[in-house]
């Protein structure tokens, strides 16, 4: 039954297996990158056209829904003037109250736009693809949020990065856990992963004090422990009430503010 | 033939892993993202040499994992030991009949991930499971058995489109001529 060739394809898949699987971790996402790098020409191609197909459907747009738009769209940013001059009045205060005190220096963030490209092909992780890598300043860790309304929404967090795309893990994912603060209760815990895997926007809140009484709608925020998340950013709001769970923890269910399963444009937080 | 057919194979397991990266459409409608990886190693073990589904193996498995979270490498043996299976058994397999093509796309289907699952476990990754993986993974079987069919098809009609007709053979030879007259 078994012949030299059969003998000889078993051992090439085994030994190959074997090989890759025992790579150190750099260089098997350093060669996970290489790997998928080929793939660039078909998300590009993918891009342009998706980028066509909208321009298509921008030209049916009538004129008075484009002009009507666009005041709308003045009125918005002249909003959003006003609010960042606020804003930057009170970081300066803030800086000076700071220097006053003598309290170590915050760190401002920039922001880059990128195109979510792909999405993992597999069905048990949460991960997406983007199209801003390390040449346009992205490195390990930094937060992945999208604008909703006038808030900014947790996404998730870098987790790998290449020259032209990274990937991004997305909140729920095992290796995308979140200090969270619910501020209508002070209460802390972590987002610890997806509450099933059929839905992506709602996650569990765990590590809660035994004694915290969590209600439905109550905002919860990245509380800015494990220093990869800067306090304040929208997680989403509790959905259910705050149960016991196992090891004496109370636990609770969080549905995101942010739709993963509609991403198409995110803002990474660079430092 | 021979060589367009591992060609073709290779060219559209490269597209099919793509497919499954961009398009949501199965993910937001059923829930789970179809891996058609599964029906392809179903075609090349049922039509091709044992070093192209090996080769389709590797090459698919290292694809798929460069676009997930998986570990490098991690697919290659599930997809390698479905793609075997049938090998070993393929002159006994009616290759032709649409219901062995769903039957074993079915088998491969809910095999691949199955193990690659299992896999994972043993390296101690953590990947989001729960009770909903069990309708992910009888939409990925029973879509691999509606998109088996469909790959054999495929092929065929790239075959058809891209392989020289084979010639008809003619009655006639010229040895056999009968010769009438005098002479």
């Amino acid at each position: 039954m078994f012949k030299r060739p059969h003998y000889i394809a078993l051992g090439l898949v085994v030994l190959l297996t074997l090989i890759v699987l025992n790579l150190p971790n750099h260089t098997a996402s350093q060669l996970k990158l290489a790997i998928g790098s080929f793939f660039l020409p078909l998300f590009g191609l993918s891009k342009s056209v998706h980028q066509l197909r909208e321009r298509g459907s921008d030209a049916l747009v009538p004129r008075p829904t484009l002009l009507k738009e666009n005041d709308q769209l003045r009125l918005t940013n002249q909003e959003l003037l006003i609010r960042a001059m606020q804003g930057d009045a009170t970081a300066r205060e803030n800086e000076q109250l700071r220097q006053l005190l003598g309290w170590q220096k915050q760190s401002s963030w920039k922001l880059k736009l990128a195109n979510v490209i792909a999405r993992d092909p597999g069905n048990w992780w949460h991960v997406i693809q983007i199209d801003a890598g390390s040449r346009d300043g992205i490195s390990q860790d930094m937060p992945v949020v999208i604008a909703t309304g006038t808030n900014a929404a947790l996404v998730g967090r870098i987790s790998a990065v290449g020259l032209a795309s990274s990937q991004v893990s997305l909140i729920g994912n095992s290796d995308c856990k979140v200090a969270a603060l619910v501020p209508a209760t002070g209460d802390m815990g972590v987002v610890t992963g997806i509450a099933s895997p059929l839905d992506n926007t709602l996650v569990t809140l765990s590590y809660l004090a035994s004694n915290s009484n969590l209600k439905p709608g109550q905002m919860v925020f990245t509380s800015g422990e494990g220093k990869i998340f800067q306090k304040g950013i929208v997680i989403g709001q509790v959905a259910e009430d705050s149960h016991q769970a196992e090891l004496g923890y109370t636990e609770a269910r969080v549905k995101l503010a942010a739709d993963l399963g509609k991403l198409e444009e995110v803002w990474v937080l660079i430092k | 033939m021979n060589w367009l057919n591992t060609i073709l194979i290779f060219l559209v397991a490269f597209v099919a892993v793509f497919l499954e990266s961009v398009f949501d459409g199965a993910r937001n409608f059923l829930g789970a993202q179809i891996d058609l990886l599964p029906a392809l190693m179903v075609y090349a073990a049922l039509t091709a040499s044992l070093m192209t589904m090996t080769t389709l193996a590797i090459l698919g498995g290292l694809w798929f994992d460069s676009l997930s979270a998986n570990p490098l490498g991690i697919s290659v043996l599930p997809l390698f030991a479905a793609g075997y299976a049938i090998y070993l058994r393929r002159e006994m397999i009616l290759r032709e009949q649409l219901y062995a093509q769903a039957l074993l796309g079915l088998l491969a289907s809910a095999m691949v991930p199955a193990l690659t699952v299992l896999l994972l476990s043993m390296r101690r990754e953590a990947p989001a499971l729960g009770w909903g993986s069990i309708w992910q993974w009888l939409v990925m079987s029973v879509g691999g058995a509606v998109l088996t069919p469909v790959c054999f098809r495929l092929f065929d009609g790239l075959h058809h489109a891209l392989n020289y007709r084979p010639m008809l053979e003619n009655s006639f030879r010229a040895d056999r001529e009968i010769r009438r007259g005098r002479n």
